[in-house]
């Protein structure tokens, strides 16, 4: 049995070098296998007398376990330090930049025109559109702007024939809606409106948004108290003072221009506010009853207001561009500040 | 309307600063835009009288002058001016004086010669704009010793008033007075209208041939004026403080009136007028010269003054040349009209005008005004210039005069429409002030008369408005509409286009927004046989044509970027594009993507090789998809102008084409200056939006099948003719369709391509069999071969 010890020395010291897993196996194989070295002694116990072989056996059987343990172990710590150097030869840099496309944006002008569609859509108003070419009735007559009327002149309108202009402001989609919509009515339309007029504060092309609220029993009060809701809203403030003008409008009695407390300044007066610690930023008033007549809708029974607000002024003033311009031009060093 | 404040308050006393009544007039609707000094602060100038003006001994353009400034002692000046003289009345800077622009006048000495001063010009005073060339001579009356800003009240302030178009009764200082009364309620003083005595007895024909355009006509011969007498100082100053420039005293007196009373008159040379006055519309071939000279022929919407010998004057716009006032005339006819708005509208703007006359009479002018104006300017003209008025001349047809207006108004009504009620004694108040009268009706509410010069007031809600002015909109309540809240329905198939923004965004792409109108040329670079309307009076030639494609901004938008030194760029835009004449006019929402550079974004892991068709067409097939009804979109070789022929696909939904997918034409490029290669698409957008609403079905619990197959095809055969007969023959039970490779080259005939294809199928309710696939697989390829040629690669 010294023979014995002799042979499990071996092995163990054979296991500890064993360099990879392909030399364990051999080396369990020579000792453990079918013609391995502990294998043939369990074999040769056959040949001991009947009394003595529980003892050989369980002498050779820890020598088996012992040898056993010592592969186990040994696997183990080799796959360890395997998956250590795998894991090292995978290492990689995770302060490069990831692998992926830049993302876009939505340009200013439709961020802040939805802005303003959705304070209005959140309280049940529906979106509406319309065509940007526009007949002459859509665009003026049936808003309480006949033929010669000065107010025409405000408006340097672009024409394309004595019938057919492009439209100068977002309101013939309230008469295309209360032509087919019975009240109550509460929409909001918004899109491109022209006006023949390029400076360094105009644009021939510009963006509207307009809201018209018709029921039963809908006052001037009820118009207050929406503008001021929104624009509080819109600026994301809790104070900010409201002051409404009257004005004139030919599709509005009464009519109103809306300043707000200069949002630069907060009334100080700056370059933004002209000094005066106002700014203009949109016009409403109570539907005229010459409006109601041409959409057949009854002004005794019903009312309404319209307001109505243009979209690059306020973008400008939400984010303090300072050229109207540079909404058009389109520049990407332009665009991507928005994103 | 620019006014003077000291004017004003001559009509209106009110203890308020400027700036007060500015903003209380703004407050009003009466939108003041500026409030400018008459004169730029200066001072120590005081009026002095030139006794002698020598010779300078060393100098021959200066003059040593000795000046009486009332101080008792004479001053001596040196002055460079060529036009100062002994006698003249001149604005003396004493030393000590500041003028204009911190200009401080101190003693001196020049060429050798003291001089306690400076004799001051109009532009030094910084009355005058342009540099005037000599001294201001003032007239002989003026005080001796007295400041100038004190005598010439040169504390004063313009008041730019900014009008809304209904507010033509604002356009004078009678109107604002009248409403800086009203506000503060004071009593408005109007300057007595004495009426002027006839001198002689004359008359002048007048006929009135078009009644409703013109039905009053007031006129007035005044014989020997003398046009050479210069207006007095404090006409031309009023006259410069509302914005006008001095003429000549006939035409500063009529303009004098129009800025006070807001009604504008006209003068004729008598000695010019050939026998009789009409008022009539312009006849064919007719044509005037005007004052400014220029030659007009005029239409026959267009109304008249006229003599016996043709046009005098195109009617509430502007006098002619041949009958003007000039420094000949010795025998005026002062013409006071009424011109209805309608008759007047457009015809300044038709011909290229706008005057202080027409911008009255379009917007309206008090029709009960007119004799009073002409009293007024013939009591000044005869008080200024002498001369002996005729009788007053006044034509009228009383049928044609705008009617008096009467509204009933109900006190519920103001309540109903502003939220709150105003107390009977208010509404009362308010309404008398403005001028109307009110009567007590047995309905309950008042039977209101509106004077002649509140035209636009003519409906109850135009007096609910006054009412809501006069007591201020900001005292008025605020509350928030009530409404019943039902539940709405949304339509779930449709894509949002926030959705497909969004989308492609993430796509990398940003959003674009440019004009609607383009360049005639870009339009037939991109689309030369489609016709769009053109505008009639556009900005510019750049901007004249509507667009029939988003690509024609977003052309220019690419290339204002590869200008600045931007590389990989892909844009989008959505809007309406136009098709057709203007009366067979379709406008239709697109969506529309440009893009060109790398594929990736510059980086360490990126690919840099340039982007191509199919980069393009996998971003718009990712657009497709997301309304879940991919199959029924299909790409399908196209040809388009604007496109390279080889790599350009019409887009379809079903059997409609909805849009284009390419490569934009090098030649097209070339015309438009881009270098790069652009790829494009354009989408109708509506087709895009209708998707449908997700329909489950069972999970099959039976295995997936996939089979790969390569088939060899002509070169030329369109992948999407094979996928769509696969399709067919692969009956019900395939779920999936992939082409994996497309390969040419070795091993693969000349001519040919391999198309290596992925299928799978799985059948809901049973394992397929691999006999029915093979079956399957044999039918494919049979029916590919019959229809192309198809040959199963080995």
């Amino acid at each position: 049995m010294e023979h014995l010890s002799t042979v499990v020395a071996t092995a163990v010291e054979a296991i500890d070098a064993a360099e990879d897993i392909r030399a364990l196996e051999d080396i369990r194989v020579r000792y453990l296998g079918k013609k391995g070295e502990v294998t043939a002694l369990l074999k040769g116990l056959g040949k001991l007398p009947a009394q003595e072989r529980p003892a050989a056996g369980e002498v050779i059987n820890q020598a088996r376990q012992q040898v056993e343990a010592a592969l186990d172990a040994k696997r183990t710590a080799l796959e360890a330090s395997a998956m250590a150097a795998r894991l090292a030869e995978q290492k990689v840099d995770v302060t490069l930049p990831g692998r992926r496309e830049s993302s876009g944006g939505l340009h200013p002008i439709t961020q802040t025109l939805r802005r303003i569609e959705q304070c209005f859509a959140n309280i049940g108003y529906d979106i509406a559109e319309g065509p940007e070419i526009e007949d002459d009735y859509h665009n003026f007559e049936a808003l309480n702007i006949p033929a010669h009327h000065p107010a025409r002149a405000m408006h340097d309108t672009f024409y394309f024939d004595a019938r057919h202009v492009l439209r100068t402001h977002t309101s013939p989609v309230q008469i295309r809606t209360m032509e087919h919509q019975e009240p109550p009515v509460r929409l909001v339309c918004s899109g491109r409106v022209y006006r023949n007029d390029s400076d360094l504060t105009h644009s021939p092309m510009f963006h509207q948004v307009e809201g018209l609220f018709v029921d039963e029993n809908v006052s001037f009060a009820d118009l207050k108290g929406t503008i001021e809701a929104f624009l509080k809203a819109f600026f994301e403030r809790d104070r900010l003072d409201v002051r409404f003008r009257p004005s004139y409008f030919p599709f509005t009695e009464p009519s109103a221009e809306v300043d707000i407390q200069c949002v630069n300044c907060g009334g100080k007066g700056c370059r933004v506010c002209s000094h005066t610690g106002w700014l203009e930023v949109m016009g409403c008033g109570m539907v005229h009853p010459n409006v109601f007549d041409h959409v057949d809708i009854d002004s005794k029974r019903y009312s309404g207001f319209a307001f109505g607000m243009g979209v690059e002024r306020l973008a400008m003033l939400r984010y303090g561009v300072n050229d109207l311009r540079l909404f058009f031009d389109n520049d990407l060093r332009f665009l991507r500040q928005f994103q | 309307m620019k006014v003077s404040e000291q004017w004003l308050r001559q009509w209106v006393d009110v203890a308020q600063d400027v700036q007060a009544i500015a903003d209380q007039i703004t407050m009003a609707g009466l939108e003041v835009d500026a409030i400018e000094l008459v004169s730029a602060p200066f001072s120590g100038v005081v009026v002095a009288q030139v006794k002698e003006a020598a010779q300078h001994p060393d100098a021959d353009r200066l003059r040593v002058c000795q000046l009486d400034d009332g101080s008792g002692q004479l001053q001596q000046i040196v002055c460079g001016a060529p036009n100062v003289a002994a006698g003249q009345k001149v604005a003396l800077a004493r030393p000590g004086a500041v003028l204009p622009g911190d200009f401080a006048i101190k003693e001196a000495r020049l060429r050798g010669v003291a001089s306690h001063g400076m004799i001051c010009g109009e532009s030094e005073l910084g009355l005058v704009e342009e540099k005037s060339p000599g001294i201001w001579v003032l007239p002989d009356d003026a005080p001796i010793g007295e400041d100038l800003r004190q005598w010439l009240g040169l504390d004063d302030h313009s008041i730019d008033v900014d009008l809304t178009p209904n507010r033509g009764d604002c356009l004078s200082v009678m109107g604002l007075a009248r409403e800086i009364g009203v506000l503060n309620r004071v009593e408005v003083k109007t300057p007595g209208v004495a009426p002027v005595a006839a001198q002689v007895d004359e008359r002048f024909e007048v006929r009135l041939d078009n009644a409703s355009a013109c039905p009053r006509y007031s006129a007035r011969i005044v014989r020997d004026v003398d046009v050479s007498t210069p207006s007095p100082l404090w006409l031309t100053e009023y006259l410069r403080r509302c914005g006008l420039r001095s003429i000549d005293i006939v035409v500063d007196i009529t303009n004098y009136v129009m800025l006070e009373l807001g009604q504008p008159m006209h003068a004729f040379d008598l000695d010019r007028l050939q026998g009789h006055i009409e008022v009539r519309n312009a006849r064919a071939g007719e044509s005037l010269t005007l004052l400014d000279g220029q030659k007009v022929a005029l239409e026959d919407n267009t109304l008249l003054i006229a003599d016996a010998e043709g046009p005098l004057a195109i009617a509430g716009v502007m006098g002619g040349e041949r009958s003007g006032v000039n420094s000949d005339t010795r025998h005026v006819l002062l013409e006071s009209a009424f011109f209805a708005p309608l008759a007047v509208a457009g015809r300044a703007r038709q011909y290229g005008l706008h005057t202080d006359a027409s911008h009255r009479f379009e917007r309206g002018v008090d029709s009960t005004l007119q004799v009073r104006a002409l009293e007024r300017a013939t009591g000044l003209l005869v008080e200024l210039a002498g001369g002996r008025p005729g009788p007053v001349i006044e034509q009228t047809d009383q049928q044609a005069l705008p009617d008096t207006c009467q509204i009933t108004l109900s006190a519920e009504r103001v309540s109903r429409i502003l939220g709150m009620t105003l107390e009977d004694d208010e509404i009362r108040d308010i309404l008398t002030r403005l001028g109307m009268t009110l009567k007590a009706c047995e309905s309950g509410g008042w039977d209101v008369s509106v004077p002649a010069w509140r035209f636009d007031v003519r409906l109850e809600e135009d007096l609910v408005e006054e009412l809501a002015r006069v007591h201020g909109y900001n005292r008025l309540p605020v509350r928030y509409p009530q409404a019943s809240l039902a539940p709405r329905r949304e339509d779930a198939t449709k894509v949002s286009l926030d959705v497909i923004r969004q989308h492609l965004v993430a796509g990398g792409y940003q959003e674009a927004i440019t004009y609607s109108f383009v360049s005639d040329d870009l339009q037939q670079a991109l689309n030369p046989n489609v016709v769009t309307p053109t505008l009639a009076n556009p900005i510019s030639s750049d901007m004249s044509v509507m667009r029939s494609s988003l690509w024609a901004g977003l052309s220019r938008a690419l290339l204002h970027n590869l200008n600045r030194q931007q590389q990989r760029i892909r844009l989008f835009e959505t809007g309406l594009v136009f098709n057709g004449e203007i009366d067979a006019l379709t406008q239709t929402p697109m969506l529309g993507g440009m893009i060109c550079g790398t594929r990736d974004p510059e980086g360490w892991t990126s690919r840099r090789e340039g982007v191509d068709f199919f980069d393009i067409k996998g971003d718009v097939e990712r657009l497709l998809s997301l309304g879940g009804v991919e199959g029924e979109w299909r790409f399908e070789p196209g040809e388009h102008e604007a496109l390279h022929p080889g790599q350009c696909a019409r887009i379809l939904r079903g059997e409609h084409p909805v849009g284009w997918v390419g490569a934009l034409h090098p030649a097209v490029r070339e015309q438009l200056g881009i270098k790069p290669e652009v790829y494009v698409f354009e989408l109708e957008l509506v087709a895009l939006q209708q998707g449908r609403l997700a329909a489950f079905s069972p999970l099959s619990r039976h295995p997936e099948v996939r089979r790969d197959l390569a088939l060899l095809v002509d070169e030329s055969l369109p992948v999407q003719s094979l996928l769509d007969v696969i399709r067919e023959q692969a009956g019900e039970a395939l779920t999936d369709l992939r082409l994996f490779d497309v390969y040419q080259g070795a091993g693969v005939e000349e001519g040919r391509k391999s198309l290596a294809l992925g299928l799978t199928w799985q059948h809901p309710s049973r394992t397929l069999t691999d006999v029915e696939i093979n079956q399957t697989i044999d039918n494919i390829v049979a029916v590919s071969s019959e229809r192309f040629g198809a040959l199963l690669r080995n």
